[in-house]
């Protein structure tokens, strides 16, 4: 591991002003930074230590939203969330990711920025813009089993990992940064994210000079919520497909759906076609295939991930089905599917 | 002075930021429990207790935890006033139920399953907690998941964790 100096940063307003050198990354549970440090994939001069930044380690509410600081850990989110019927979306979805040792280190802030798991981006010796822009990409053409089918380009194909952001865009989130000047913008979670196009490198609208301080989730009615996600193995893995959604039935009419797709693209995705043609909509197996067919319209697959449209059709079908059978027998449900 | 407290005793930290946890206790401290398996947090040889909560001590720098509390399979027996160690329930529990094979993943399954008998006792949901219908076992095993071993003994050490959980029920 390269050698980096350190700075820390103990509270919210240490932001403003601080000085760091070009090549500096900030820290928060460091789960996925201290692994591609030690794979020599991130090489930085300087780390901003962020383990002392106790203002942004405590979720609050008001009427109107939750504010999860950036340093609240998996754990205590996925807790916290579990017991409020409109967020049991988000927590099923951080705890269906990584193990009990990995979600009490890792962060709110530090998921949001986490990297793709591609082989090629971690093995340094294999092409990949991401990492090296410019140099191509080697899963165009190689193993692309765990690759994304949308939002991807001639330059890069990679998926993002978080299961967390996944729900999060499907609650209506917004990400709350906090410039070194001191200026603070709240961008919503479906614009938080890059599609890779020609600079895969660029994967969010994070500026040089911003931190993520806060997630802010609105309160709202979601109905009954799932997070079905599909994998090799039933624990500690990636989704090759997963479906967050919740839905608010009125007799068979979709009044309401909350809907978002992990594994299956360049970043956490946003089904705005799918949504679209269901909201309003009758329920019924027909008008499902619709909104899937409008959303894979545009879908690209790559030889060995040529499987995913058809997953994910699967999948999203599976658990619209269950949402329905679930709002019908229990009429104005909010919370998770399952209950115990 | 920048200090680390590892089973009650306190540390200075390293110079060299760079130095994670695993290596501190192995290099610094001489406390070989905790074992490097892959080195990237994806097989939990190296779990200890932070504050009582499980991580993997190969992920996280040591000047991360400043001020905080390690706990590794060394400071799970209590020590008595002889000085002879007490083994923990669950360390006896892995014995009777001959929950190891080679071992070296060991200390690491016992940190991890020390901390989850406190999740249990806290009621912390699991992803097999939003199920339908799940059984102890299933919950363990999701629960146990970030410690993996070839050796075949998962039933074993899915046994010894209910042997102790029986011990205290929640």
């Amino acid at each position: 591991m390269n050698p980096f100096s350190l700075q820390h940063i103990k509270h919210t307003q240490d932001i403003n002003g601080l000085s760091t050198e070009d090549g500096a990354k900030y820290i928060a549970g460091g789960t996925n930074l201290i692994d591609l440090m030690k794979l020599q994939v991130e090489t930085p001069s300087q780390l901003v230590n962020l383990s002392q930044w106790e203002d942004e380690q405590s979720i609050t509410e008001n009427d109107d939203y939750f504010r999860i600081g950036a340093m609240v850990t998996n754990t205590a989110l996925a807790n916290y969330a579990y017991h409020q019927p409109s967020l049991s979306l988000l927590s099923q979805a951080l705890l269906s990711g990584a193990t009990v040792q990995l979600r009490n280190r890792a962060t709110t802030g530090g998921n949001l920025l986490q990297r793709t798991r591609c082989y090629y981006f971690y093995d340094t010796t294999k092409a990949c813009n991401k990492r090296q822009p410019g140099s191509g990409c080697a899963a165009l053409t190689s193993m692309n089993r765990i690759h994304a089918i949308l939002g991807t380009s001639d330059d890069c194909i990679a998926t993002h990992p978080s299961d967390m952001a996944v729900a999060m865009m499907a609650l209506d989130a917004q990400v709350s940064l906090t410039s070194k000047t001191g200026e603070v913008r709240n961008i919503p979670l479906r614009d938080f994210y890059c599609v890779p196009s020609t600079t895969p490198h660029i994967e969010n609208v994070l500026k040089d000079d911003e931190v993520i301080t806060a997630v802010i989730i609105p309160k709202q009615r979601h109905g009954t919520q799932y997070y079905r996600k599909v994998r090799d193995r039933s624990s500690y893995a990636f989704a090759l497909v997963s479906v967050g959604a919740g839905l608010v039935l009125k007799n068979d009419t979709i009044e309401k759906l909350t809907l978002s797709f992990g594994g299956v693209g360049t970043k956490p995705w946003y089904p705005a076609s799918a949504i679209r043609v269901l909201t309003g909509a009758t329920f019924s197996e027909e008008v499902l295939d619709l909104a899937i067919d409008a959303e894979l319209a545009d879908a690209k697959v790559y030889g060995s991930n040529n499987f995913k449209p058809d997953l994910l059709r699967n999948t999203f079908k599976s658990v619209m089905h269950s949402l329905y059978e679930h709002q019908r027998e229990n009429g104005d449900h909010e919370g998770a599917l399952y209950e115990n | 002075m920048s200090t680390l407290i590892v089973n009650e005793e306190t540390y200075p930290l390293p110079e060299d930021p760079r130095t994670t946890l695993l290596d501190f206790l192995h290099q610094h401290l001489s406390m070989f429990g905790a074992k490097k398996g892959c080195d990237h947090g994806q097989c939990g040889a190296c779990t200890v207790l932070l504050d009582g909560e499980r991580i993997n001590a190969c992920l996280v720098f040591a000047f991360q935890l400043e001020g905080k509390s390690v706990t590794t399979i060394e400071g799970i027996a209590k020590k008595t006033n002889d000085s002879d160690a007490k083994l923990h329930p669950l360390q006896k529990a892995f014995v009777e139920r001959d929950a190891f094979q080679c071992g070296y993943c060991t200390s690491g399954q016992i940190c991890s399953g020390v901390a989850l008998l406190g999740e249990l006792a806290a009621k912390n949901p699991s992803a097999v907690t939003c199920s339908a219908d799940y059984s102890q076992k299933e919950d363990i095993s999701e629960r146990m998941s970030g410690n993996l071993c070839r050796c075949g003994a998962y039933p074993n050490i899915v046994d010894a964790i209910e042997d102790v959980i029986a011990l205290e029920p929640q």
